[in-house]
């Protein structure tokens, strides 16, 4: 899990890339230890990773493969929709409706994506907006099964059997955190190993010159449609995650404000750095959680810091700290 | 090796290249060269696949190549360059590399090599970056180096490919004296002891004269002449549309 283009055919100087990884493991598994001392608690640590998720998710796309999606709250959401729902209506297992909410997400994002994949740019982005809305509307207006404009209500997370263990992630929260923590460290575990891989770098290549990719061989919308499935998986399973978290599931989490937050927390963070966007989740929810205390307009503070990063720091908060420890 | 049979592209009421043939044979050094207009880029975009002709045949090797994507002549051994430098500039030269040799490997889908392909990756990628003359900068961001430098990286991603034609888009466009010596030799190097069939677009005439084995001039998107560098040097037509006919 190097920091940078992350490959396994090169040696680098393995320590430098090693310490990111190694301080960020620590901060995320000491977390219910020390946040309560800084007024935190610990469902924000678990948004903070939830949301990092997604983030780093869409940032398959947007940072290794260079294809901007403004619709990724579609995949979070049928995510959080499929495993409610399941939880709601079919089964009390915890794993199985995540699975659902996964596949759910996935699946839609994958044939959703083999019809744009030709699109680029500006109308790639906004057919991406346009499904997510669909989505967004579909949650929305059906009122028996979704719960409308109110969300889903009525599931909560079940407690984790496994053989005779009893893992109880529904009372817990600590418990509950180092789950998240167990999903997340599988996926974004997942996606470091695809981009260390050839495949992951035809991706690069993708990102860096399309042209060029092509003339090299590689079929390019293939590619960024395989990239794109891999991305809403992941986002699904961001918003499988948010479900359990909340026992909830809200419309808003298909809506495109929530796309565009993703979006604002990769680039924040720093886009070319595997760890930016988690970085970028972090900052946007806890100043979200302060500000949103003390006033409603809190999105213009979020706003206003976003601005701020692109202009000064253009590679994003990580990106800045990781170019100036290298001088 | 590689023919085109009297093709012509007409972009609307334009006629970009008008019923051009010509026929280069195996391990062939050919240049194309022509006034500015004269139709030698989208030559070249039709015989690499960028765009169909529309009307004329592309062969290569005998066979008919015309409706094939540019993805599927890569795959029957034709690389090329382009006019503007087209490489992956935040990768390393290496990197760069590695990904066309991965590719040609027919790696691109893998999710892991084993130890074994791994190092037969490496080799390969140090070899080529060997035979580019780029070894010294082989870890650094190719954005960042010489513009010389950044075509012999670009070469050097063609030649993993392992391609029997190297079709190179003027090779030394903007480049000063140094930097047009340097990829010129690595040009020479390529032809003379690789024996690759290479066919290039080039303005330079110090560098047409000195590499090419034979010389094709177009000129308003049709052929002017073809032949050896001394007779295109003393063909009246060529000097004329070269230096603008002096009636």
């Amino acid at each position: 899990m190097s920091t940078t283009t992350a490959d396994t055919v090169f040696e680098r100087p393995a320590q430098r890339s090693w310490l990111p990884t190694v301080a960020i493991w620590v901060v995320l598994l000491t977390v219910p230890l020390w946040l309560p001392w800084i007024g935190g608690y610990t469902a924000l640590a678990g948004r903070v990773l939830v949301l990092g998720l997604a983030a780093m998710a869409l940032n398959f796309l947007l940072g290794f493969t260079g294809v901007m999606s403004f619709g990724h709250a579609a995949y979070f959401g049928l995510g959080c929709y499929g495993t409610g729902l399941t939880l709601k209506y079919l089964s009390d297992s915890t794993p199985l409706a995540m699975l659902v909410g996964i596949l759910l997400g996935g699946i839609a994002g994958t044939v959703f994506g083999a019809l744009i994949v030709r699109r680029r740019g500006v109308y790639f982005a906004m057919v991406t907006i346009a499904f997510g809305q669909i989505c967004y509307y579909v949650a929305y207006r059906w009122n028996s099964l979704t719960g409308g404009d109110d969300g889903l209500r009525g599931f909560q997370r079940q407690p984790l059997h496994i053989g005779n263990w009893i893992i109880d992630i529904q009372n817990n929260p600590v418990l509950f955190y180092y789950f998240i923590a167990a999903v997340f460290a599988v996926c974004i575990g997942l996606m470091a190993f695809l981009l260390r891989s050839p495949f992951g770098r035809t991706l690069l290549a993708i990102r860096e010159n399309e042209r060029r990719a092509r003339f090299l061989g590689i079929p390019v919308e293939r590619h960024i449609w395989l990239s794109f499935s891999i991305s809403c998986f992941f986002t699904a399973a961001a918003g499988s995650l948010y479900a359990l978290l909340n026992n909830f599931a809200d419309p808003m989490t298909l809506h495109f404000t929530l796309s565009g937050e993703i979006v604002i927390m990769a680039v924040m963070g720093g886009m070319r750095a595997f760890w930016g966007p988690l970085v970028g989740a972090a900052v946007f929810v806890v100043l979200q959680d302060y500000i949103s205390s003390m006033t409603v307009n809190w999105m213009s503070f979020i706003g206003l810091l976003f601005v701020l990063v692109v202009l000064f720091f253009p590679r994003g908060l990580l990106g800045f700290v990781r170019a100036y420890s290298e001088k | 090796m590689l023919e085109a049979k009297a093709v012509t592209k007409s972009f609307g009421s334009l006629v970009a290249v008008n019923n051009v043939s010509l026929a280069v044979a195996p391990g062939e050094l050919r240049a194309i060269i022509g006034p500015n207009g004269a139709g030698k880029t989208t030559f070249f975009n039709m015989i690499t696949g960028f765009f169909p002709p529309s009307s004329g045949e592309i062969v290569v090797e005998g066979r008919d190549i015309t409706r094939l994507t540019a993805q599927q002549r890569v795959e029957l051994g034709m690389a090329r360059t382009f006019q503007i430098t087209e490489i992956f500039p935040e990768l390393t030269a290496r990197e760069n590399v590695c990904i066309a040799v991965e590719v040609a490997s027919g790696y691109r889908l893998r999710p892991w090599l084993s130890r074994a392909a791994r190092t037969r990756v490496r080799e390969r990628i140090d070899e080529i970056i060997a035979s580019a003359g780029l070894t010294k900068q082989a870890d650094r961001r190719v954005g960042e180096l010489s513009h010389g430098d950044q075509r012999a990286a670009e070469i050097a991603m063609a030649l993993a490919l392992k391609p029997r034609i190297l079709l190179l888009d003027e090779p030394t466009a903007g480049m000063g004296e140094q930097e047009t010596f340097h990829v010129a030799s690595l040009i020479r190097r390529l032809h003379k002891h690789s024996g690759y069939t290479i066919v290039l677009i080039e303005h330079d005439m110090r560098v047409v004269f000195n590499l090419a084995d034979r010389i094709t001039v177009l000129d308003q998107g049709s052929l002017l002449a073809e032949g050896t560098p001394t007779e295109i040097a003393d063909n009246p037509a060529v000097q004329s549309a070269y230096l603008g006919s002096a009636k």
